[in-house]
């Protein structure tokens, strides 16, 4: 339905259009065909006239392309009007309304270079166009309004979507309409009599109600070139500027600088932006809002000043000095003075003595003198309003000039003598003053401020004489002399260790009862604005205990900072220590005080601490080294020993405390000891607090080096062991330690799928003492459990101990290694010998075999025992047989030997089926091959 | 002919102006120094693109009715400014390069003089 009807409308719509658009086709072309029959020498005008026509239909009908061919037609024809003072007017009336199409018309087709060109063309064709010389604030009007227009045409085209650039937006254009409409109204003032009358015949009546654009109302339609009547055209021209008269032209100007001033601020040129808010305060000094004006300079005047563009800053500051006397902002006025008569301001000396006689008179509570140029109705308002406050003898509340931000006539360099003073002895402060004012000007107070307020008493100076008494005093400062001021005073002790800085110094001008203005400089005053960078670069230091008064002035150095640091300990502190250390034992540590000192010291705290080197601190997280208070206490990476009381001179007391290292290398202990020591500062008794400070290496080593292997029954070294065959582990201690050290015990800590071989594994290692070089080796038969083949982890070997010479006193330390994983390997079959350790001649000796099949199959066997001669042997020869899965076949022998000594037994072998060869070796490690046999027994005669 | 000369330091305050001495000289320091925005951009502008030589003749910098301003910035931040009238038509772009030019050697010329200290307000006679 909606659809259907917003169809019907879109329809209806190009009908309409349509028709419309035929109706201008025709309508041109009407004007068009009109157009033939003209004559270019007798109809001028008219080509105009019909080129606009054409042009106009045409934009109605929406082809712009064609209307502005034809505006431009008609742009030309129009120039090649000839000009006249008589016809200028209208001339240039429609030339305006011509290039305005032009120019909106070039922005909308997106040919922005167009339509500059074209306005750049406009404007220098016109420009030396004034016309008749009583009304050339006409052309300033229409110079202006061009601008101004374009500059809105420019800025909707932006707004549209157009780029401009720093050099080309249009600000220029609102600054150019600006200074026209500034022109205009100057030639306002000089063309236009203030006593001027209106013209009773009134020749403006007209105005209103003409026929053509820009025609002057007494002589409508009239086209000669010289005017009709001269009496007319005088009363015309005088009405015109009458009426100007009337016109307010600031508030024509500030509108338009206020556009220019946002769109320079739009494109990054910040000095032109602050250029026209210059202008901008000078235009509502124009306009008599002073106090608008102030603000608006005062809100420049900074950058200037920082730029040290010092002609501009003067230009600015004389005229914020005669606004701040027209509404008498007390304060303003004193501050402008005072950089007025500083030395960067570009004012003749003679203005410096008037300036800084009126600053002196407002101190008097007396009325200064005027400024020069001002308004004459605005200096008796002025003077009235100082008149009223001075007579009301009221005096005005005290003002605070902060002097940081102006280049004031007086410079100030405050600054201690040295970067850094001892506790005890006075800190010392010098301040200089320095004046550029072109006369002596005296000063009732000057006060330096410190980081502790505490201090600020030691900094005053107060000047009781008369401000206008020429005696030479403490604050009485002649034109280019330094006045130097010094203040000396002790620290308390809370400012020990701290850093101590000027954080201000207050100048106060006039009387402090009655009219006064605090010069305030934050910190030491010097060189923040007043000598930037270059100066500074290529400056000779000049040291800070130098005598400054054969120094020049700029160079003068400014160092309002220094650091209170404590007084020297005399105090002899040692670590007492015999190195090195053993990784992991409580290590026992004496530290020892000896006070030599010439007094008695009390409340001696002593601390000990671990000094971590950087790199350290982060590759390793966890802490390697402990410090223990005592042996039952629990650790801290920094411990504090008992308070001491106090400590007489030459009496030493030793502190013990213990240190454990989790591993070797060299570690540094930082011991602080402080304290407090009565001390006498300027004859004043006082506690002073002191501190010292050492450090101290300390060497740690291994105390064991301990070497594990792996070995079968047979001793032999093994690299892999066989499940559910018992192997021995060697555990080798070698002693690296210097001392004799006395082990109380090791033990093993098995892991998981290991276990002893017997229900009991004693340590063979107890109570043994080792020297350095010396090896302690123990062997404990292990057994791996596992079902599967893997690596196997056996678990960790650590031994007790303690030196032998620390006696009981200090626990047992314990070292611990991890004993090697191996390769557990599992065999189809496990045999076990049974026999005992020797035989006997000629006696029987059983031996069993006991075959375990460890498969989950049933294994075909055979087995062989081969003869040996040292032996007669029963038994089966050679057997075939089967072992069902995990299950034992035994097979017994009995052997008789023939042979004593160190014989080899009758070797078995045993094969099975399944896994033919893989045995031979596998049992070689297993089955015993020799055994002793004891000869007969000597029979002693009796 | 130029109706004014500016140098002016690295920091942007000015080592030299010299204008016509019938004219209205202030506003001509306002000129220079409003055209430092311009230079400013430039310099900032080229630094970032390229580390490429830079051209030390900025050219126009920006037109005013009545004055074309012209830059010029040397490898050491000190910018040379000139200002001529918009009706002189007669100046080319050539001329106003060699203008630059001799400016440039009179202040490296100054420079070396062992008495001049770097930054330091030009005096001439």
């Amino acid at each position: 339905m909606l659809s259907g009807l917003s169809c019907l409308l879109f329809r209806l719509e190009n009908a309409f259009y349509e028709l419309a658009q035929a109706y201008y086709h025709h309508e041109s072309r009407v004007v068009k065909a009109h157009r033939d029959h003209l004559n270019k020498t007798t109809h001028a005008l008219l080509f105009v006239r019909h080129q606009f026509k054409v042009a106009f239909y045409n934009e109605l009908k929406q082809d712009s392309h064609t209307a502005l061919k034809h505006y431009r037609q008609a742009y030309l024809h129009l120039h090649e009007l000839r000009i006249t003072d008589y016809n200028l007017l209208e001339i240039k009336t429609n030339s305006c309304i011509v290039n305005f199409k032009i120019c909106k018309l070039c922005f909308e087709h997106n040919t922005p270079l167009d339509a500059i060109s074209q306005f750049r063309r406009h404007v220098d064709i016109y420009k030396s166009k004034i016309g008749t010389a009583d009304l050339a604030f006409e052309h300033s009007a229409w110079m202006s309004k061009q601008f101004a227009v374009f500059g809105d045409l420019f800025e909707e085209a932006i707004r549209a979507g157009l780029t401009a650039i720093q050099t080309q937006h249009p600000g220029f254009y609102y600054q150019e309409a600006a200074r026209y409409a500034i022109a205009r109204k100057q030639l306002c003032r000089g063309l236009c009599p203030a006593e001027l009358k209106y013209p009773a015949s009134d020749p403006l009546a007209e105005a209103d109600k003409m026929e053509y654009y820009g025609q002057r109302p007494w002589r409508q339609g009239h086209q000669s070139l010289e005017a009709p009547s001269v009496q007319k055209e005088r009363e015309g021209i005088q009405a015109l500027q009458y009426r100007e008269c009337q016109v307010d032209h600031s508030w024509l100007v500030i509108p338009l600088l206020s556009s220019a001033i946002a769109q320079f601020k739009k494109y990054k040129s910040p000095r032109m932006k602050r250029y026209l808010v210059v202008q901008m305060g000078e235009e509502y000094y124009h306009a008599k809002d002073y106090s608008k004006a102030l603000a608006l300079l005062g809100r420049v005047t900074w950058e200037y000043r920082s730029e040290r563009w010092w002609s501009i800053l003067t230009n600015i500051l004389q005229l914020s000095l005669r606004c701040a006397y027209l509404v008498m902002s007390f304060e303003e006025y004193v501050t402008v003075s005072i950089e007025l008569m500083g030395r960067y301001a570009q004012v003749p000396r003679e203005e410096k003595i008037r300036i800084q006689m009126n600053l002196h008179k407002i101190f008097q509570d007396e009325v200064p003198e005027p400024e020069h140029g001002c308004e004459h109705d605005s200096v008796e308002k002025g003077r009235a309003l100082w008149t009223t406050i001075s007579a009301g003898g009221k005096s005005r509340s005290p003002i605070v000039v902060e002097m940081n931000s102006i280049t004031a006539f007086v410079e100030c360099k405050a600054c201690f003598t040295a970067d850094s003073f001892l506790c005890e002895s006075p800190v010392t402060v010098k301040l200089g003053l320095h004046s550029f004012a072109p006369m002596p000007i005296r000063f009732s107070q000057l006060s330096v401020r410190f980081s502790n307020e505490a201090y600020n008493q030691f900094g005053i100076v107060v000047d009781e004489n008369a401000v206008d008494d020429p005696i030479e005093s403490t604050s009485y400062l002649k034109p280019g002399q330094t006045l130097w001021h010094t203040f000396q005073f002790i620290v308390e002790q809370d400012d020990v260790d701290c850093n101590l800085s000027i954080a201000g110094v207050d100048l106060v001008l006039g009387s402090l009862e009655g009219c006064c203005a605090t010069l305030r400089w934050t910190d030491g005053g010097g060189d923040a604005i007043v000598h930037p960078f270059a100066t500074q670069v290529h400056r000779k230091k000049v040291a800070l205990n130098a005598d400054f008064s054969v120094v020049s002035w700029d160079v003068l150095p400014s160092n309002y900072s220094t650091h209170i640091s404590p007084r020297e300990a005399n105090l002899d502190v040692q670590l007492l220590q015999k190195g090195p250390a053993l990784v992991n034992e409580f290590y026992l540590m004496t530290v020892s005080i000896t006070n030599t000192e010439v007094a008695q010291i009390s409340n001696v705290r002593t601390s000990i601490s671990v000094v971590t080197a950087v790199a350290d601190a982060v590759a390793t997280a966890q802490p390697n080294t402990f410090l223990y208070e005592d042996i039952d206490l629990p650790c801290s990476q920094l411990i504090s020993m008992p308070l001491l009381e106090e400590l007489k001179p030459n009496q030493k007391v030793d502190n013990v405390a213990y240190v454990r290292c989790v591993d070797s290398g060299a570690r540094l202990m930082c011991i602080q000891v402080s304290y407090q020591i009565p001390i006498d500062i300027s004859g004043k008794m006082s506690m002073c607090n002191c501190m010292k400070e050492i450090t101290s290496s300390i060497e740690v080593c291994e105390p064991f080096n301990i070497t594990v292997s792996l070995t079968n029954m047979k001793f032999e070294k093994i690299e892999k062991v066989q499940l559910g065959e018992a192997f021995l582990s060697r555990m080798e201690v070698k002693c690296l330690s210097p001392w004799p050290v006395a082990l109380q015990g090791s033990s093993l800590n098995l892991a998981k799928l290991v276990k002893f071989a017997d229900e009991e594994s004693l340590s063979q290692l107890t109570d043994v003492s080792l020297k350095q070089n010396d090896c302690a080796v123990e062997f404990r038969c292990l057994l791996s459990s596992g079902q599967t083949p893997s690596e196997i982890d056996i678990g960790s070997y650590s031994i007790e101990w303690r030196r032998v010479q620390n006696g009981a006193a200090v626990p047992f330390a314990s070292t611990t290694v991890s004993l090697p994983t191996v390769e557990a390997e599992p065999i189809p079959l496990s045999l076990h010998v049974d026999m005992p350790a020797y035989g006997h001649m000629k006696a029987v000796l059983p031996l069993t075999y006991l075959l375990h099949n460890q498969t989950p199959f049933v294994q075909d066997m055979e087995i062989a025992m081969e003869s040996s001669e040292a032996f007669m042997l029963s038994g089966h020869k050679q057997l075939f047989f089967r072992i069902l899965p995990d299950s034992q076949h035994i097979l017994r022998y009995n052997l008789f030997p023939l042979f004593p000594g160190y014989v080899t037994l009758p070797r078995l072998r045993v094969n099975m089926v399944r896994y033919s060869g893989v045995l031979d070796q596998l049992l070689s490690s297993v089955v015993p091959t020799h055994i002793f046999i004891k000869p007969f027994e000597k029979k002693v005669s009796a | 002919m130029a109706v004014c000369v500016a140098v002016i330091a690295k920091e942007n305050y000015p080592l030299y102006i010299k204008t016509l001495p019938n004219e209205n000289e202030l506003k001509f320091h306002y000129t220079v120094h409003t055209s430092l925005d311009v230079i400013e951009e430039r310099i900032h502008s080229v630094s970032k693109n390229t580390n490429d030589l830079r051209e030390l003749y900025l050219g126009l910098l920006y037109p005013t009715e009545d004055y074309k301003v012209y830059g010029y910035v040397t490898n050491s931040r000190i910018k040379f400014i000139i200002v001529i009238e918009s009706t002189n038509a007669t100046i080319r772009d050539n001329e106003i390069r060699s203008m630059f030019r001799k400016l440039h050697n009179a202040y490296t010329d100054m420079v070396c003089n062992p008495f001049y200290t770097n930054g330091d307000i030009i005096e001439s006679t």
